[in-house]
């Protein structure tokens, strides 16, 4: 069933039309925006490292398939993946009341930032239980947060402390610092400057970049110009475009690894990750879909997996908010396929998970390192801890 | 009286000699070699060590990745599952080659031998199937569809049904070989890997992320108790238990904790533990002397092999044994 928004019209006969869900069938909702710029052709064709690598469909399918027998043994037929996209974000708030009204309570968001925000409002105090799988953005899980919004895609703090942790193991602790002009740019560096206090980095130079030919801004413009009269152990790009973070590896003056927004990145998941069963799931993804699984396709695929483990233990299928309880307060763990239980946490919804540090074709490493310790759990050295959460409406 | 040719009673003798020639080679196959196999899934190979003197004799390049090894009934042979060769191997241990490879389907991981070595079960993890497959006839009987990655594999005493583990799921489904059905789905802790039948009608299940085992009743398919490990110093979370084997009195099982890097020693019949003896990276798969004085844990992140003396419950001696070591099989 696929939910498409023209008109109000349209919405009202969906209404009218949709419910044919069964008594114990499981409605999932997948919630997307069409001009959601990130899945556009030609911008998926240019594969940056922190972009999703196509819509994450075949991820929810896959979830809901691994667990038809959770499911079934909790009582439940069989679950239903129901897709709902609005043309933009202004109708948003249409299509999301149209699928709750017809029975989804379980919606995960492939939507930009902004949209999840958005949606999280529109959500305000009904029974519905959201995941966010395509956002990282550390405002939603702060000032944006919201009681009943969940997130499995790691938040930009999480992938900017997992590479801190690389570089002060690998003493590789001076720091070059090139970022972009826009805001995203400025949302990274803020993600930067709070990883360098905690992991002790020392910014060595830090300095603006635009993506420019013209001479006059040669000083912005050109790399060789950008790494030079500095020394500096690794170069740290924040490019949330990808575009100038693309043309900067062997470029640099000094012979300096990069990392950040290309070189080397944080990521939820890699096509190279073997332990822990990822090779199986890396199979049955790519059987699917045909290409590999990345890091927005898993948040997409543990997130619809999260919704059916918070189903199936609540025996009394009351409401979200009996769910919600149990995925918040780590009662219910998951298996993400990194060797350890993951939960959610309870201050601001961010699933804890180890991170992987991805190259073009290969895993440096994976994060937490050892040697950074919490009182905890040492997932929680990665992103905002409790003390320092901005969430206030957990 | 028939007049019997020379020729025929030469020929009858000649039956009669090879027969006791057979007898004697049967016999004499293969058992307690002394040899203990290792399989590394990253070097396509199965080591081959020494008892007797804890050191490698040799390496098998023997097929893509292989990982469950088990000894047919008769213990003249080895099978081995070789994943990504989508095959069982049957390693001839006398004969020190392969004999035969049997398809049972996609990826086999792990697998069981029926009490009469008639009849092989093995996981299909990409396919999510359990395939049971006639030794004999040398081909496959029937399949199964189980929960997501199916792993443990395991026939009850009596041959009459297998339990396999989903690990996807979280379940261990009950199947009954005569109706090849499912008859019973039991819901146990996350990601469940392993089985060890303890004797008394009990199956333990290893937890790999529950980091448990759950105690089921072969009776009732239930879950009777829940046995967890907490060594000291360890969070929970690096506790991730697999492998499981029994001692030879049956009073004493052994689990390698995965990331915590120990054995639990369980007293069986009060379920608790007694004891955490230390050994390498992310122990996996164990193995028992037939005395039971010598446990072998292969370490599937340290790439070795810890050799553990029961009586002092101790590692005694660490040997290399290729990369990502995953099962060990003993013929002593």
């Amino acid at each position: 069933m696929r939910l498409h928004t023209n008109c109000i019209a349209a919405l009202l006969m969906l209404v009218i039309s949709s419910p044919t869900l069964h008594a114990k069938e499981l409605a999932v909702g997948l919630l997307t925006q069409a001009d959601d710029e990130r899945y556009s052709a030609s911008r998926l064709e240019k594969s940056y490292p922190d972009e999703p690598s196509g819509r994450a469909e075949q991820a929810v399918r896959l979830a809901l398939e691994d667990t038809a027998f959770t499911l079934q043994s909790a009582g439940y037929s069989a679950a239903k993946l129901v897709l709902a996209e609005a043309p933009d974000s202004t109708q948003l708030a249409a299509v999301l009341d149209a699928l709750v009204k017809s029975g989804v309570k379980h919606i995960v968001l492939e939507l930009p930032a902004a949209s999840v925000a958005l949606v999280a409002v529109a959500a305000q105090g009904r029974d519905v239980l959201l995941l966010n799988a395509a956002a990282p953005q550390d405002t939603l899980r702060a000032a944006s947060c919201a009681p009943n919004l969940l997130h499995t895609l790691p938040s930009q703090a999480m992938q900017s402390d997992a590479t801190a942790q690389l570089l002060a193991v690998r003493k590789w602790d001076k720091l070059l610092v090139l970022y972009g002009p826009t805001a995203q740019d400025q949302l990274l560096l803020a993600a930067y400057q709070r990883s360098a206090r905690r992991f002790g980095l020392k910014t060595v130079a830090l300095r603006p970049f635009k993506l420019s030919n013209d001479p006059r801004e040669r000083a912005l413009g050109n790399v060789r110009l950008l790494t030079a009269s500095a020394d500096y152990d690794a170069v740290m790009v924040l490019d949330a475009d990808g575009e100038f973070a693309r043309d900067l590896p062997y470029r640099s003056v000094l012979p300096r690894p990069v990392l950040g927004s290309n070189g080397l990145t944080a990521q939820a998941w890699s096509a190279w990750y073997e332990r822990n069963g990822a090779p199986q799931i890396n199979r049955r993804f790519f059987k699917r879909s045909g290409r590999a699984m990345g890091s927005y396709d898993w948040a997409a695929w543990i997130a619809a997996r999260a919704i059916v483990e918070a189903v199936a233990q609540d025996a009394k299928a009351s409401n979200t908010a009996a769910q919600l309880k149990a995925l918040k307060q780590g009662s219910l763990a998951l298996d993400g396929y990194k060797g350890q239980r993951l939960s959610f946490r309870a201050w601001d919804g961010q699933l804890r998970q180890p991170l992987l540090l991805v190259h073009s074709n290969g895993l440096a490493d994976t994060a937490p390192f050892e040697g950074f310790l919490h009182p905890r759990t040492v997932l929680d050295t990665l992103g905002f801890d409790v003390a320092e959460t901005g969430c206030k409406a957990p | 009286m028939k007049k019997i040719s020379t020729q025929s009673l030469l020929m009858q003798i000649h039956l009669i000699s090879a027969t006791v020639i057979l007898m004697v080679t049967s016999l004499a196959q293969a058992r307690d070699t002394g040899q203990i196999f290792v399989s590394s899934e990253k070097d396509n190979s199965v080591v081959v060590v020494d008892s007797r003197k804890a050191e490698i004799v040799t390496t098998n390049k023997l097929c893509k990745r292989p990982r469950h090894m088990q000894l047919s009934p008769d213990r003249s042979q080895l099978l081995v599952a070789c994943s990504d060769e989508h095959r069982i191997f049957v390693w001839d241990i006398a004969k020190n080659k392969v004999i035969d490879k049997h398809n049972v389907g996609e990826d086999p991981e792990m697998f069981d031998i029926s009490p009469d070595g008639r009849m092989l079960y093995a996981s299909n993890e990409e396919d999510s199937t359990m395939t049971a497959f006639d030794l004999v006839a040398r081909k496959k009987l029937f399949s199964v569809k189980v929960g997501g990655e199916p792993e443990g594999v395991k026939v009850s005493a009596d041959g009459k049904r297998v339990y396999v583990a989903s690990e996807v799921a979280s379940l261990v489904h009950v199947i009954d070989v005569s109706t090849q059905k499912i008859i019973k789905n039991i819901q146990v802790g996350k990601r469940p890997r392993r089985f060890l039948l303890v004797g008394n009608g009990q199956l333990w299940v290893s937890n790999e992320l529950g980091a448990s085992i759950s105690v089921l009743s072969e009776s009732s398919f239930s879950v009777l108790s829940t046995i967890d490990f907490k060594p000291s110093g360890m969070r929970s979370e690096d506790v991730t238990p697999v492998g499981m084997v029994l001692s030879p009195d049956g009073k004493t099982a052994y689990v390698g904790l995965g990331r915590a890097n120990h054995v639990a020693v369980v007293d069986v019949a009060s379920q608790k533990v007694k004891e955490y003896v230390l050994v390498g990276k992310r122990a996996w798969g164990l193995g028992l002397s037939r005395n039971g004085q010598t446990l072998y844990v292969v370490n599937g992140m340290s790439d070795d092999m810890s050799i553990v003396d029961t009586v002092k419950m101790k590692a005694v001696k660490t040997l290399k044994v290729g990369r990502v070591p995953h099962s060990v099989v003993l013929d002593d």
